[in-house]
């Protein structure tokens, strides 16, 4: 086992957590408007929405991740940075699949509770912040965190097709020089398993936390 | 007196299936009235149309001075006039009872913390549970809750407040301490009207007992109706209801 090896084998999970850390911040945001769209009132946003979700979930992320990195040359732009593609393929795909779980779970919180905050007068925005978000932030704890951990494994893709030097891409960089896949590729999965195993943890006591008025 | 409540041949149908069938009574300013009635006569969804949360397809319909067969109804202008309390207590599961009655005031009225938390120290005495203000709902009885939810509505100081089998869900014990909240109300002057299957309540408290039947209004009164009803319907009603 050579340092120079871990040290690389470092900079791929610092790549790798920085590209899923950038995927979650904008997916999360574009998903969240995603989900609200998804269940807005007016027929051409929620219709938009579910076609958007559609689409996106119906590609392939390897394909997508072509489209991201390729697309804007060939239509002749500048071709994009390998982690600015990567990171907004990514972005599409969590979006789409955030944006339906998230709905999911706001339509999970029960449709008297919609009424009794209209009833007692709550604009429309203000029922969604006051009273259903809190509520179904609670059960959108282990789906969000179980997909996140999902996005931190799918970034692996980045290196297949845009060439970014995150974890499985130094991995495979090594094996290639050393003809040791075994380690390499083990020592590689023990870091993706101390970056994931930590967020179902903290997901456990999260959800316990939120439950506090709901024993 | 000019009524606060004025329903006119009132129809409402869900899909094919016709609920209302041309519903008309009055409430004045003051009174409580109770509706009463087997299940499926559409006393509830009578109710419901008159904070809009069902609308209505034909007739009309007067609360408060808000004419709801209108589209253009001002509907945040309506719920403030009028406060409904549900069956199922409804109350929000995350907040605590002082947070769960000043969120309208604070939101709606766009109160000061401070004036908020005098609105609930207020309503929250007149339903006796001052001493709960902190406790989340689900360390409540579902009598206490649903005392709570009466308070929460009283917070938005409503002109009508309906009532929708707010005891159905209770045992028996527990009704009890609901409707002498309710009763309290009522001799302060608030107009209300119920929705109940409490007939010794209404034979109590109510100033006009409206009897449905079949999407309509069958016979209506004094609470005398219950002790000498007019119809062979509305005395079979009473009589059921007193077996059990």
């Amino acid at each position: 086992m050579n340092s120079a090896y871990i040290l690389s084998l470092l900079q791929g999970l610092w790549a790798t957590v920085v590209l899923s850390v950038l995927t979650f911040l904008f997916g999360g945001l574009i998903g969240f408007m995603v989900g609200l769209a998804r269940i807005s009132p007016s027929w051409v946003i929620s219709r938009g929405a579910a076609t958007y979700i559609q689409v996106l979930q119906g590609l392939p992320l390897l394909v997508l991740m072509g489209l991201c990195f390729y697309g804007p040359s060939i239509l002749g732009y500048n071709s994009l940075s390998p982690l600015v593609a990567a990171t907004f393929a990514l972005t599409l795909y969590s979006s789409a699949y955030l944006g339906e779980i998230w709905r999911g779970c706001i339509q999970a919180v029960a449709k008297p509770q919609w009424e009794a905050a209209e009833c007692l007068g709550l604009s429309r925005w203000q029922r969604m912040r006051t009273v259903i978000l809190p509520q179904a932030l609670r059960i959108a704890v282990p789906p969000t965190v179980g997909f996140m951990v999902q996005i931190v494994k799918n970034t692996s893709i980045a290196s297949l097709v845009v060439g970014y030097a995150e974890l499985s891409y130094n991995a495979k960089i090594i094996n290639n020089a050393t003809f040791e896949p075994f380690l390499y590729f083990g020592i590689a999965a023990l870091m993706y398993f101390a970056v994931c195993y930590p967020l179902s943890v903290q997901s456990r006591a999260l959800e316990r936390k939120l439950n506090v008025a709901n024993r | 007196m000019s009524p606060i409540v004025e329903l006119k041949d009132v129809h409402k149908s869900f899909g094919s299936l016709e609920v209302l069938k041309g519903v008309t009574f009055e409430v004045n300013k003051g009174e409580v009235a109770a509706i009463i009635g087997q299940s499926g006569s559409g006393k509830s969804t009578a109710l419901r149309c008159m904070d809009r949360l069902e609308t209505i397809q034909g007739g009309s319909m007067l609360i408060c001075g808000h004419q709801l067969h209108d589209t253009d109804v001002d509907l945040k202008a309506l719920r403030r006039d009028v406060g409904i309390v549900f069956q199922s207590y409804n109350l929000f599961p995350h907040l605590t009872v002082a947070q769960n009655i000043m969120l309208a005031p604070r939101m709606v009225k766009g109160m000061k913390q401070r004036d908020a938390r005098e609105i609930a120290d207020t309503v929250i005495a007149k339903v006796g549970l001052r001493e709960k203000m902190d406790c989340y709902p689900e360390q409540l009885s579902g009598g206490q809750q649903q005392r709570v939810a009466i308070a929460r509505s009283l917070a938005m100081e409503p002109k009508l407040m309906l009532f929708d089998e707010v005891t159905s869900a209770l045992d028996p014990q527990l009704t009890g301490e609901v409707l002498r909240v309710m009763e309290q109300l009522a001799a302060d002057g608030m107009t209300m009207i119920l929705v109940t299957h409490e007939m010794a309540f209404a034979r109590k408290v109510a100033d006009r007992v409206i009897y449905m039947r079949d999407g309509k209004v069958h016979e209506m009164g004094s609470s005398d109706i219950l002790r000498t009803p007019a119809t062979p319907e509305l005395a079979a009603f009473v009589s059921e209801s007193a077996e059990h």
